[in-house]
């Protein structure tokens, strides 16, 4: 080296170390591509997703278009996966169900994070009677069983899509309120935090800059983890009549109607019950997937 | 580019930054004070030095000092702390949030956990810079980009757009003295600013401090436990024991001339690299917990000429210079030599 002028070779090396040099997305994303399992996840979840969007575009029947002439046929090449008891292509159908699913499923889950996250910071952050509050009724939502709650709330609430998304994105609050709180109180004892209030930054600021971001890893995998549970509830609640209303497709009404015809035509009951497992077993291999990526002691 | 301007016009040498006058603090519920009856006062442009074995309370008064004890958990139970001429209030955090970090800042002694690892090095100092005053967010920029140039950061521009893990211990608590100090503060209170850096990154960590202070003529108050960092750059010394100031001075006149049996306790246990080679001296025993705090004097359960008289409060002995030591016998070799 001509000049060895000692503050340039130490920008010199650090530039070209690997490890320095490395950012934190880019770790995540290399370890999260050489996870196989969360990569089929990602593949299936994927899949579902582009279904459901492109299902306008699809060379696909009109999911609702009865045909007296092909009730309950099995699948066949004009009916791929068959028709149901009002002569319904399935495989459209079960197209079109995909969006009633995934929007339920991502929408609980939004509702579920907005409502949870800044209530489980509030607990963990501020203690004392704001935690007492929260977290007792945190409590009480969690003594009752997540499905049973969802029910009640959606037969409360009146049956429509809509009103089931909200209802199971209740039920699924509690866990991130439990989950942030837990986070904001190992954060907030971070030196980060006092170092933050050291130079004088006001509370808010303090929750937005310097906490919410750092409690993010873990909720964004119960997030993910949770919207394969919302996209169960969605189905269950259709399946009762409380989701999605005829003669609207939804996995779960679909096989409400099948249970109807389970010798007769099984393939009514088989495909939405395989694109319901498909769909959350894509999720939870996504949310563990994740978990691993993101945790900063596996490497 | 931009230089920054630290001088502040209006602190002249002898101003009186910061006052701790006969400051006693308890936990709520305790039956003993954690910090008993602590004085000393910070000049501008002064270095105070805090020295003290881990759990003496040093920590606990630089935190009592930037007003940042947790709430509900600790209440000052005597005496009190005047900044700038004001006394401050810990319940009215709106107050000392305006001069927490402006007026007074602090560095904290782990470099590798004091910066948010979600965010990038330039925007947390120019952070700092945007919640004391209406600046733009270019203008705060600047700034952080000007106080990065001074701490000695190599490619500024870079390091601004780069995460704290991407940084080495010693840049990051350059990082952190850039932070602290951006918003030219009148007195720093560095909480062992050292101690998690390995010896040539030190020097280098003090004299960035040193010149900064030249600069800029702010007061500092140094808490360390590293004696060779006192003896660098103390002008006044505070050695604290178990919550309490068992002598303090001209940092001169405490290494030449320790009146407290701590205080040359403390001395002895230094290695040296002259002179018969043995055991190194020790302290026996440890600081009491607060419940076992001992009455009279803090020290006499491991002091080796602890008496009978040693129950009872000492009271502070003066040497000169403001050289004040709080032991029944002080000055010790007068006094022992009575005695033999």
């Amino acid at each position: 080296m001509a000049q060895p002028a000692t503050p340039l070779t130490i920008d010199a090396q650090s530039a070209e170390d690997p490890v320095l040099s490395h950012k934190p997305e880019n770790r995540v994303w290399k370890k999260f591509r050489h996870h196989r399992s969360a990569m089929l996840g990602g593949i299936l979840v994927a899949f579902f997703i582009l279904l459901a969007v492109f299902a306008p575009l699809l060379p696909i029947p009109d999911p609702l278009a009865t045909d007296w002439g092909a009730v309950r046929k099995a699948p066949s090449m004009a009916h791929w996966l068959g028709t149901d008891d009002l002569g319904r292509d399935v495989l459209s159908r079960l197209i079109w169900g995909a969006q009633a699913s995934l929007l339920a499923g991502v929408v609980s889950v939004a509702i579920a994070v907005s409502l949870g996250v800044p209530l489980g910071i509030l607990a963990g952050y501020f203690g004392g009677w704001t935690d007492a509050v929260i977290s007792r009724c945190t409590e009480a939502l969690l003594a009752a069983p997540f499905l049973i709650l969802a029910i009640a709330l959606a037969a409360f609430l009146g049956p429509s899509l809509t009103n089931a998304m909200i209802a199971i994105g209740i039920s699924a609050t509690p866990v991130f309120v439990r989950l942030t709180r837990g986070q904001v109180l190992s954060v907030a004892a971070e030196d980060y935090v006092d170092s933050a209030r050291a130079i004088g930054l006001p509370t808010h600021r303090i929750l937005s800059r310097y906490i919410f971001p750092n409690v993010l890893p873990p909720v964004l995998v119960q997030a993910t983890l949770t919207v394969a549970t919302a996209i169960i509830a969605e189905a269950s609640l259709s399946f009762l009549g409380l989701g999605q209303q005829p003669p609207a497709p939804s996995w779960g009404s679909m096989l409400n109607t099948a249970k109807n015809f389970l010798t007769q035509a099984p393939w009514m009951a088989l495909w939405p019950g395989i694109a319901i497992f498909l769909v959350v077993l894509g999720f939870n291999l996504l949310g563990d997937g994740l978990r691993d990526a993101l945790d900063p002691r596996e490497q | 580019m931009q230089r920054l301007k630290l001088v502040h016009s209006d602190s002249s040498p002898n101003d009186v930054l910061l006052e701790v006058s006969d400051f006693s603090l308890r936990f709520k519920g305790a039956q003993k004070d954690l910090i008993s009856h602590v004085s000393f006062s910070v000049k501008a442009g002064q270095t105070v030095c805090i020295v003290g074995e881990s759990g003496c309370g040093k920590s606990v008064t630089s935190l009592a000092m930037m007003g940042l004890l947790p709430e509900g958990a600790a209440e000052i139970h005597g005496g009190g702390i005047t900044f700038d001429g004001r006394h401050y209030d810990l319940k009215d955090q709106k107050a000392l949030r305006e001069f927490r970090g402006s007026r007074m800042t602090m560095i904290f002694q782990e470099p590798m956990t004091s910066l948010n690892p979600s965010f990038r090095i330039g925007d947390q100092i120019a952070e700092a810079v945007q919640c004391h005053g209406a600046h733009t967010a270019e203008e705060a920029r600047a700034r952080a980009l000007a106080m990065l140039v001074r701490v000695g950061i190599p490619a500024p521009e870079k390091r601004m757009r780069e995460y704290p893990h991407q940084l080495s211990g010693g840049m990051r608590q350059r990082v952190m003295i850039a932070m602290a100090l951006v918003n030219d503060p009148a007195l720093l209170i560095a909480d062992e600013p050292t101690t998690a850096l390995d010896v040539t990154i030190q020097a280098q960590i003090l004299d960035l401090i040193r010149d900064l202070q030249a600069e800029t003529n702010m007061g500092t108050i140094m808490i360390t436990h590293d004696l060779g960092v006192v003896a660098e750059i103390a002008d006044t010394v505070a050695v604290m024991y178990a919550g309490t100031v068992v002598e303090a001075g001209p940092a001169e006149q405490i290494f030449n001339d320790p009146q407290h049996p701590y205080t040359i306790g403390l001395m002895s246990s230094i290695p040296k690299l002259t002179g018969p080679r043995g055991r190194l001296a020790t302290v026996p025993g440890m600081v009491p917990t607060a419940e076992n705090m001992p009455d009279g004097c803090r020290f006499a359960t491991r002091c080796p000429f602890a008496q009978d008289i040693c129950k009872t409060d000492p009271k502070p002995q003066s040497f000169g210079n403001g050289h004040v030591a709080a032991c029944h016998f002080a000055p010790l070799d007068t006094h022992f030599e009575a005695c033999a």
